[in-house]
């Protein structure tokens, strides 16, 4: 922990090793963005893709820069970074590593709203919009189910888990309901893509992310950092306990909801990205800008990877992201369990 | 006193057989054409009848399938509920029809498996490494029912991710495999019956032979092995009977949530925690809720049908939230 002070009696407190990681991860998601932007059928070196992105450049080079990869690029990083400021707030919220939005019914909502758009028939519009109603109708009701005088952790988690197990039946459903072609899209869309993603796609969440990142990273973390202590000692230093996490969940829950509007619901970023971005920075509490870039970084690397990996066959993010998520899941159920927690 | 108990639960058991047996005959009658229940008899017993065709090949075998479906969810919930001493236990929830559900969708897509026949290993396969994942996480000192429960809900996602993207990846998997996904008796035929019949079977016979020394390994350990009972025999069985219950279920008709969670529950109000009577009631009661399920869905979508993965979710999905919000499950 280093402290800086002023002579004006104003002080600024900071994690060296957090700082490092955090920029470290931002410079990384910057260099797989120019690789992915300069990658594709029209190859561009780094040079020629900074040159485009500073007003140089042909005609041609400008369209494909700023009009196809750049807004896949800036969508990719939005939503990873907003999936992983979320999960980090629902897993200190709920105290529970496990605890993101894919296990808790927001994602399901979502995929409930988008998927009854694909079987009543709507634009990409209606569905951005419905995935978002639903998200946000979904924690809604999770919130409504869960209270009793406040919200704790364990009864959320359940209340959430009992959702979405409701949710995946209703899903099921509305899938069979769908003609073939829909069902490939709507499947499509379940998996989290950012294929075709223009700038009307970010726009939206960088909107709601301009408003809601400085709040929960200026506003909620030190009373968030409290809060990991206990509702009683938080409640003792001064936190206003109930309300502060009515907040927090409505601003996750609306992260989410926005993310999965832009670019479907990407599994397992909101779970990932704290976890990786804990071990990075060896800091306890939340670890709110790490994970904001380590999310981008992760979803902007694993968009790269499921473009180029396999010549000919482009594969949605989220199976890359899902995958990867699979994978240390049940690595991290054997830690929980060796470590006697589980 | 305990006599007067004994001949109460023998009588509700009765009485539970002949719902049992409406709720069979009303899965015959009702559906697309609706049969009287007359037509229903000749249909089942007269070859020359008009309804012999429609009875045989379709709403037999369906019936039969949910029967032994719903049996085996019912009987696997409650035996998991009993080992790993968790009120939240159900297969649907911890992941083990989604275990058997990934395995079939990999066959399905990247094997060419496409008939029954082939399903039902694959499903096995994946129950079992489920089932032995979730005992593992489970099954030790510090797991509490909410923490169990998390941990299927993980698994669960993470499976159903995978099918998604293996969905997607081959548009002819598609096509198969989301009507099978959400969980339905629709597409049974007396092939499925007879192909899933014999691990169901098994699988019951365990789960019964074990509910003697499972009622002593709820005393605990030791005083399991005093009543004579071999702990780490009884866990390896009881593995083995929902391993084969939920994987030939699920392989048969997709992965059904909730009614292994909702059966256990509702019977033990009427049996108490012994299961010598619990399982029985099970394996009795659990069809009715499947088939009772199944038409619902079909009186309610008409002119088509919902499926029964949905009714169920939509039904037991209440009465989770109920049995948590109530405080009745353990708090960490």
């Amino acid at each position: 922990m280093t402290v800086i002070r002023t002579p004006g009696g104003l002080s600024l407190r900071f994690r060296p090793r957090a700082l490092v990681v955090g920029a470290g991860a931002a410079l990384l998601a910057a260099g797989l963005g120019l690789v992915a932007v300069g990658s594709g059928d029209y190859p561009m070196s780094a040079a020629d893709v900074l040159r485009t992105l500073t007003g140089g450049g042909n005609p041609a080079e400008q369209f494909i820069v700023g009009e196809l990869r750049l807004p896949r690029l800036v969508t990719a990083l939005l939503v990873g970074a907003a999936l992983a400021l979320a999960g980090t707030v629902f897993q200190s919220l709920v105290r529970n590593p496990l605890g993101s939005p894919d296990v808790l019914g927001f994602t399901q909502g979502a995929s409930t709203g988008a998927l009854v758009v694909v079987v009543l028939g709507g634009g990409s519009l209606a569905l951005a919009g419905a995935a978002l109603a639903g998200g946000l109708g979904t924690g809604l009701l999770i919130y409504a189910l869960a209270w009793r005088r406040g919200v704790h952790g364990y009864r959320l988690i359940l209340v959430g888990i009992g959702v979405a197990a409701i949710l995946t039946g209703v899903n099921g459903y509305l899938l069979t309901r769908a003609p073939l072609m829909d069902a490939a899209r709507a499947v499509l869309w379940l998996t989290g893509s950012l294929d075709g993603r223009g700038w009307a796609n970010a726009g939206p969440l960088l909107a709601v992310s301009a408003v809601l990142a400085p709040l929960l990273l200026i506003g909620c973390a030190p009373a968030l950092r409290m809060m990991e202590l206990g509702d009683d000692t938080a409640s003792a230093l001064g936190v206003p306990v109930r309300r502060l996490r009515l907040m927090l969940l409505a601003a996750a829950v609306l992260l989410v909801s926005f993310a999965a509007a832009a670019a479907g619901p990407v599994s397992f970023v909101a779970l990932v990205a704290p976890h990786v971005a804990k071990r990075l920075t060896r800091a306890p509490g939340p670890n709110l800008v790490p994970s904001m870039t380590v999310g981008a970084a992760l979803l902007v690397g694993a968009d790269l990877l499921a473009q180029r990996a396999f010549t000919g066959h482009q594969l949605p993010v989220g199976v890359v992201t899902g995958v990867i998520g699979g994978g240390y899941l049940v690595w991290l159920l054997a830690m929980e369990r060796r470590a006697g927690r589980l | 006193m305990r006599r007067g108990r004994q001949a109460a639960r023998a009588a509700g058991l009765i009485g539970a057989v002949a719902l049992l047996g409406v709720v069979l005959l009303l899965s015959i009658a009702v559906g697309a054409k609706a049969m009287p229940l007359g037509d229903v008899w000749s249909g089942l017993l007269h070859r020359d009848a008009a309804e012999y065709a429609v009875v045989h090949r379709m709403r037999l075998p369906r019936t039969l399938l949910g029967l032994i479906a719903g049996a085996a969810l019912g009987v696997a919930g409650a035996v998991m509920q009993a080992l790993t001493r968790n009120p939240l236990a159900d297969p649907g929830l911890l992941g083990i029809n989604a275990g058997a559900s990934a395995a079939v969708a990999t066959a399905a897509a990247f094997l060419g498996v496409t008939a029954i026949g082939g399903y039902v290993w694959f499903a096995l396969l994946g129950a079992a490494v489920v089932t032995a994942l979730v005992y593992a996480v489970g099954g030790g000192r510090g797991a509490t029912p909410a923490r169990l429960a998390l941990a299927g809900a993980a698994l669960n996602a993470t499976l159903y991710s995978y099918v998604s993207a293996v969905m997607l990846l081959d548009t002819a998997s598609l096509e198969r495999l989301r009507f099978w996904t959400v969980g339905s008796l629709a597409s049974a035929d007396s092939a499925t019956v007879t192909r899933v019949l014999p691990f169901i079977l098994v699988g019951l016979l365990v789960a019964l032979g074990a509910a003697r020394p499972l009622n002593a390994l709820a005393l605990g350990d030791d005083a399991a092995r005093a009543l004579g009972a071999r702990p780490a025999l009884i866990r390896a069985a009881v593995i083995v009977a929902v391993t084969l219950l939920c994987g030939a279920a699920t392989a048969a008709c997709g992965p059904i949530v909730f009614v292994g969670l909702l059966v256990p529950h509702l019977v033990r109000a009427l049996t108490g925690p012994d299961l010598r009577w619990l399982l029985p009631y099970c394996a009795v009661l659990a069809p009715v809720l499947l088939l009772g399920a199944d038409v619902l869905g079909r009186v309610l979508g008409r002119p088509g049908e919902l499926q029964v993965g949905m009714v169920t979710a939509v039904l037991g999905g209440p009465l989770f939230l109920w049995l948590v919000t109530r405080g009745r499950v353990a708090h960490p």
